[in-house]
């Protein structure tokens, strides 16, 4: 059985010779190769988990030194809150999923915990320009809300599978979500976007939470008919042209996907959700035609698109020439958001300003949410930057390998469309906010001002979570189906 | 504050920041180095020790406690007669490569119905395809349920029940099976 767990887990340090990467047989033809399972990794996650929850607490003493010249006030409040929270939702995946893996949970604590610190930072510096209103403690209590939809995943959800029941009415609660907000009355605040869903003062993101749902409703579509959508084709140089009802899905997607960005105004969201589709059919058929199909359609809607909505003309425009802006007779309605940001990317440098030590207030009015990452990259530098990307990376790698360690056909598409969605959503905040592509309204997960965002992704990771946790269990699990599990067939 | 102190607490702060990272990747070197080699015990002259299955008594051993277990266990003269049996089954071949089912005395049924043990997604499978269960000695047997396209053991197409050893291969259409210590 395994014998390949870090000492960590044991406190064994003498095993740590016995572990794989270091023996080299001697003669090959006498040896087999065996994967290794995987161990119950708890203690290693309590142990990363305080790591990550120090490391905020680190970052929230650093900006009061630096702002204020003295430890903040509710440094020791702050961090025995968050490490309560992370503190009960660890030992939530102790008692529902004992072998989930032991790095999801610790890197989204700390993003988490991060990004509260940094608009924490922001709130401080009261030279932003509008609308600087507190919005660090409204962040916070949104996270104390997404841990409590972690928890409530955790401890309701037994099995995944279960979701596979409700793959078409996911697909319309879905629908509804993201058609919701185009029924809700526009504000000016909103610059153009129609993502809101509000009731009085309270207001709502849906299409955070459609990232979820239609990604069931991919999983368990693409489940049934892969089949029909990998063999049923015609060869036509090298490639496989899909038959034309198979191709009905894709194109009702895209045409969806078109229909937001031209009612709603929300550029980020339709790509996402076409970019997951594409990303999930190929995972599932293997077919690389599907990418290029993807592709193809997804540059026709993004030219088709651009060259009617004036709205998503002026974000391409802002993107071709972000100084635009700056110059003494700009052109109409271009934005010098990405111009800043850039600007506070490359003041930020390698080390980095240190944090609460940039002027990321000159960065207007989006500094807490869309562009918080300029913030990052200036206080933190490229070396920041880095390391944030990385764990953002780290995170998505855990999805996928759970995707990889799935043994449900359903579950190995559900991890992946997840751990897609989240990887789609970091390219293009980052890929905006560095000014890589277009510029699209979305937030980066966890680290970003904005609450929905904040629980859908909890609920998101708390989903991988348990997929993971039955990937990794050794042994057999009983199956929810009715028969007696692991009994004689027939 | 001076600059100094804040310089120290800026790089300070990007090297723990790091630091996580790093701990972070060791913690899931196990998946860039996860196999591990095991010594083939039918030329080392435990042969005595590879047929006798005991996997019941395995059966009473709780599921964490395998981590435990060191490495060079198959090799160590000490070992028992417990450690010769097989303890995994292990799909090397398929589009379930690399998964493992622990075996615990119980019956692991392969099939692509969705209750199988292993739910083969393979086109060859049959629903229910065959079954890998412990006969009254302990001996791990395989046997075909009737399937349309055959279970292989070696090449041979089986035809009755077959007691099984550690390292041969049972072919389901594309998937290929292992019963491993």
């Amino acid at each position: 059985m395994s014998s390949y767990d870090l000492s960590e887990d044991t406190g064994r340090s003498g095993r740590r010779r016995a572990t794989a990467g270091r023996v080299v047989p001697r003669r090959r033809d006498n040896t087999t190769i065996s994967p290794q399972e995987a161990p119950n990794r708890r203690n290693t996650e309590l142990a990363l988990l305080l790591f990550a929850v120090l490391l905020p607490v680190l970052a929230y003493a650093n900006v009061g030194l630096a702002m204020d010249s003295k430890l903040p006030a509710g440094m020791l409040g702050y961090g025995l809150g968050m490490g309560a929270l992370a503190l009960v939702a660890h030992l939530l995946v102790r008692r529902f999923a004992p072998y989930a893996d032991p790095l999801m949970l610790p890197i989204a604590t700390l993003l988490n915990g991060l990004g509260v610190v940094m608009i924490w930072r922001l709130d401080k510096a009261g030279k932003l320009l509008s609308g600087n209103f507190p919005a660090a403690q409204n962040q916070l209590m949104w996270s104390g809300l997404g841990i409590a939809g972690f928890i409530a995943v955790m401890v309701f959800l037994k099995d995944h599978r279960v979701l596979q029941r409700y793959t078409y009415i996911s697909m319309v609660v879905a629908l509804v979500l993201l058609a919701a907000p185009a029924f809700f009355p526009a504000r000016a605040e909103d610059f153009g976007a129609k993502i809101w869903i509000r009731v009085g003062s309270f207001s709502i993101q849906p299409g955070e939470f459609a990232k979820i749902i239609l990604t069931v409703f991919f999983a368990g579509y693409l489940m049934v008919k892969r089949d029909a959508l990998a063999l049923a084709s015609r060869r036509f140089m090298g490639l496989y042209l899909p038959r034309g009802r198979d191709l009905g899905p894709i194109v009702v997607i895209w045409l969806l996907s078109l229909l937001i960005l031209i009612f709603e105004n929300d550029l980020g969201t339709s790509f996402l959700f076409f970019g997951l589709f594409v990303v999930m059919l190929y995972v599932a058929t293997e077919r690389t035609s599907w990418i290029l199909f993807g592709l193809l359609m997804s540059v026709g809607g993004a030219v088709l698109v651009a060259s009617t909505a004036s709205h998503v003309k002026i974000r391409i425009n802002a993107w071709l020439d972000p100084m635009a802006a700056f110059a003494p007779k700009p052109p109409p309605g271009a934005t010098e958001q990405i111009g800043q940001s850039l600007m506070a990317l490359g003041s930020g440098g390698v080390t980095g300003s240190g944090l609460g030590q940039g002027r990321s207030w000159l960065i207007n009015f989006a500094a807490k949410s869309d562009f918080i990452l300029g913030s990052f990259g200036e206080e933190l530098g490229l070396t920041g930057m880095m390391a944030i990307f990385l764990l953002y990376g780290l995170l998505i790698q855990r999805g996928l390998r759970t995707a990889i360690a799935a043994r449900d056909p359903f579950g190995k598409l559900f991890a992946v469309g997840l751990a897609s969605a989240m990887a789609l959503q970091v390219f293009v905040v980052a890929g905006g906010v560095t000014g890589l592509i277009p510029l699209t309204g979305m937030t980066m997960p966890f680290l970003a001002q904005g609450g929905s965002s904040v629980v859908a992704n909890w609920a998101l990771v708390a989903i991988l979570l348990k997929i993971s946790d039955s990937a990794r269990r050794p042994g057999v699990e009983p199956t929810p189906a009715t028969e007696g599990p692991g009994g004689p067939a027939r | 504050m001076s600059e100094l102190t804040l310089t120290v607490m800026r790089l300070g702060f990007l090297a723990v920041l790091w630091l996580f990272v790093i701990v972070a990747i060791q913690v899931i070197r196990s998946d860039l180095f996860g196999t591990k080699v095991n010594p083939r015990p039918s030329r080392r002259g435990a042969s005595a020790t590879a047929a006798g299955g005991a996997p019941t008594q395995a059966a009473g051993r709780p599921a964490p406690a395998p981590a435990a277990t060191p490495a060079a266990a198959p090799t160590q003269p000490g070992g028992g007669r417990r450690r010769g049996g097989p303890t995994q089954l292990v799909v090397v071949q398929g589009s379930l490569a690399g998964t493992t089912v622990a075996l615990q005395g119980q019956t692991i049924t392969l099939g692509r119905a969705h209750d199988s043990t292993i739910v083969l997604d393979d086109d060859y499978a049959s629903s229910r395809h065959a079954r890998i269960y412990p006969d009254q000695t302990g001996q791990w047997t395989v046997e075909d349920l009737g399937s349309t396209n055959g279970t292989y053991l070696d090449r041979q197409r089986l035809t009755a029940p077959t007691p099984l050893q550690p390292g041969m291969p049972i072919r389901i259409g594309r998937t290929v099976i292992e019963l491993r210590k």
